[in-house]
């Protein structure tokens, strides 16, 4: 397999707080990669980090192309998107006040393929097609898991090499969940490199083809997803079983 | 539920008829008030075009980007001192009266313009409250800046500014020119502020005031979209203040205070933060309201009334509908609403 996001000795500090002390970890294309942990141990801060919303110190490197490595501290944090990263947002940070239409459009701002973009709008529409029926509504009146439908749909549009997922299970129903993963998996079987951050460790590792696990801003233990899953120190803290 | 059709607004004005047709229809009125109405009541319609210019080129950065601004009328006194200045020059003899007075609000806007953009550039790394400030102590350096400048007159102000001559031979009066000029800059403001909000990439604009972090993981730039409204903005903010130089034919430092800024912010706030008809409609309102409904109550009970009136409404408002009148829908939204509703109801008939 082939890598196609690395991460080496990554540093956040939040004022003089060291969030992240030396995460590194990588993602192969085609892979679900997940992060998971509890509140606290960076997870979301590592996201952060690789789409340049904070500053950080160590390495973040994309492939370009076939063989080219792009470092990402040299790259504006509105540039990101066009190298290849996509980010949905912890919470969403859907447009509350356009329409679902305006939303997925703008996820395609960085763009200029008209026709495609074309396309892959209407394939976000197969993929949740609650959403087609709620195209000329107001992001922010639809219920939470649509609402993290547009959120993944937005960051589709942008044709990204590695989707960035930042808890797309957050504060919805169980069955919503489950479709959302479900529709996660689908888009990884289409070929897309996904990189997701999770609290919910069962639904994540179950879908996952690699995970990490951060705790208090280091990696502790990584692993296939299904091993993890059997995993007494990863049952025992995060699923809540013995 | 709230619906709003994102592709027939950007479908909407983009052909020239459409805005030509306004053109027309606007010089028509003129030419019906120039018949029917008095001369002070010609004044105070004329004084809607240019506040309706002030008041959408506003609602860009305040409404559709989400920025609070506090400075417009700073912008209108540069384009406003501008375009009275440039209309005394002997060097501009050459171009014929008209049309010499329907291109000095480029000029206008185009020194607003820069203004913008020097203003713009550093504080718009600023948010909210410090970015209101910011742009209120701007409005202020250019009012003192003018309030000491002799060649404009200083305190005492600027006498009689020409204005576009009447053309007897096309029936136009003093009156029609002005209005018609007025016309043409308001269509002109208005289609061109739609389309660039309304198009593709115009939707950067938008995004910015709904979520910058998430508008900068979609690839926008976001100091760049906040700077290039500013710009926009101060451009037309020129051309208004050059239509009511034109207009007023008196200028004078005092006039372009904070208050004049909190007027426009009131029409915008009225009209709805995001809808340019309610800008304009609110406008009209905010303009015809102390002229001749606030006058005649003042001559009726010995006390100027005007500013309790504004504060009362804007706290009815505030309460009642905080959104304006119109929120972010256009009137188009309605319009097409209502067609909708009546369609089916006369396909129903016909059956």
């Amino acid at each position: 397999m082939s890598k196609i996001l690395t991460v080496d000795d990554l540093q956040v500090k939040y004022g003089g707080i060291l969030a992240l002390k030396g995460i590194s970890f990588e993602v192969n294309k085609g892979e679900i990669v997940s992060l998971i942990g509890a509140n606290g141990a960076g997870k979301t801060t590592t996201l952060r980090a690789i789409s340049g919303l904070v500053p950080f110190t160590g390495r973040i490197q994309l492939l370009q192309g076939e063989t080219e490595w792009l470092d990402l501290s040299t790259v504006a944090k509105h540039d990101i998107v066009r190298k290849g990263l996509a980010h949905s947002p912890e919470g969403r940070g859907i447009f509350p006040n356009l329409t679902v239409y305006e939303n997925l459009f703008l996820g395609a701002f960085a763009r200029n393929d008209k026709p495609e973009i074309a396309k892959d709008l209407e394939h976000c529409f197969e993929l949740f097609p609650r959403l087609k029926e709620r195209i000329k509504q107001k992001a922010g009146t639809l219920s939470g898991g649509e609402q993290q439908m547009v959120a993944i749909s937005r960051a589709l549009m942008a044709k990204p090499k590695v989707l960035l997922l930042d808890e797309p299970s957050l504060g919805l129903a169980p069955l919503i969940v489950a479709q959302i993963f479900e529709i996660i998996k689908k888009v990884n079987s289409e070929g897309m490199t996904v990189l997701l951050v999770e609290q919910n460790a069962r639904m994540a590792l179950k879908i996952s083809h690699r995970a990490y696990c951060v705790e208090t801003g280091k990696i502790t233990l990584s692993g296939k997803g299904i091993d993890l899953l059997k995993d007494s120190r990863i049952v025992d803290s995060y699923l809540g079983g013995h | 539920m709230e619906m709003r059709d994102e592709a027939a607004r950007s479908q909407a004005l983009k052909s020239i008829p459409g805005p030509l047709i306004g053109i027309v229809i606007l010089i028509a009125i003129a030419y019906l008030l120039d018949a029917t109405a008095n001369p002070y009541t010609q004044f105070v319609l004329t004084m809607i075009l240019a506040n309706a210019v002030l008041a959408t080129s506003l609602n860009l950065v305040n409404g559709f980007t989400g920025q609070f601004s506090l400075g417009h009328a700073g912008f209108m006194a540069v384009g406003a001192y501008t375009s009275a200045w440039l209309a005394t020059r002997p060097e501009l003899a050459f171009l014929p009266d008209y049309l010499k007075f329907l291109s000095l609000p480029i000029a206008a806007g185009l020194l607003a313009a820069i203004a913008g953009y020097i203003v713009g550039l550093p504080s718009l790394r600023l948010k909210g409250d410090y970015l209101a400030i910011v742009t209120l102590g701007f409005g202020e350096i250019i009012r003192v800046i003018l309030l000491n400048s002799e060649a404009v007159g200083g305190a005492r102000g600027l006498y009689g500014i020409p204005a576009a001559a009447a053309i007897p031979s096309l029936g136009m009066s003093e009156f029609i020119s002005q209005f018609s000029i007025s016309s043409i800059w308001l269509v002109i403001t208005f289609v061109t502020l739609w389309r660039i909000v309304h198009s593709a990439k115009g939707r950067a604009f938008l995004s910015v005031r709904e979520d910058e972090i998430a508008a900068e993981a979609m690839g926008i730039n976001i100091t760049q979209t906040k700077v290039r409204a500013f710009v926009i903005s101060a451009f037309f903010a020129g051309v208004g203040g050059a239509l009511f130089a034109h207009t007023v034919k008196y200028l004078n430092p005092a006039t372009f205070t904070f208050t004049k800024s909190v007027d426009i912010i009131i029409m915008i706030v009225l009209g709805g933060m995001g809808s340019f008809t309610g800008s304009v409609i609110a406008a009209a309102i905010i303009t015809v309201l102390p002229e001749m409904v606030l006058r005649e109550l003042q001559q009726l009970t010995g006390v100027d009334l005007r500013m309790v009136i504004y504060s009362l409404m804007l706290i009815l408002f505030m309460i009642l509908k905080p959104t304006g009148i119109l929120g972010t829908l256009e009137a188009t939204d309605i319009l097409r609403k209502l067609r909708e509703r009546f369609k089916p109801a006369a396909a129903q008939e016909s059956k």
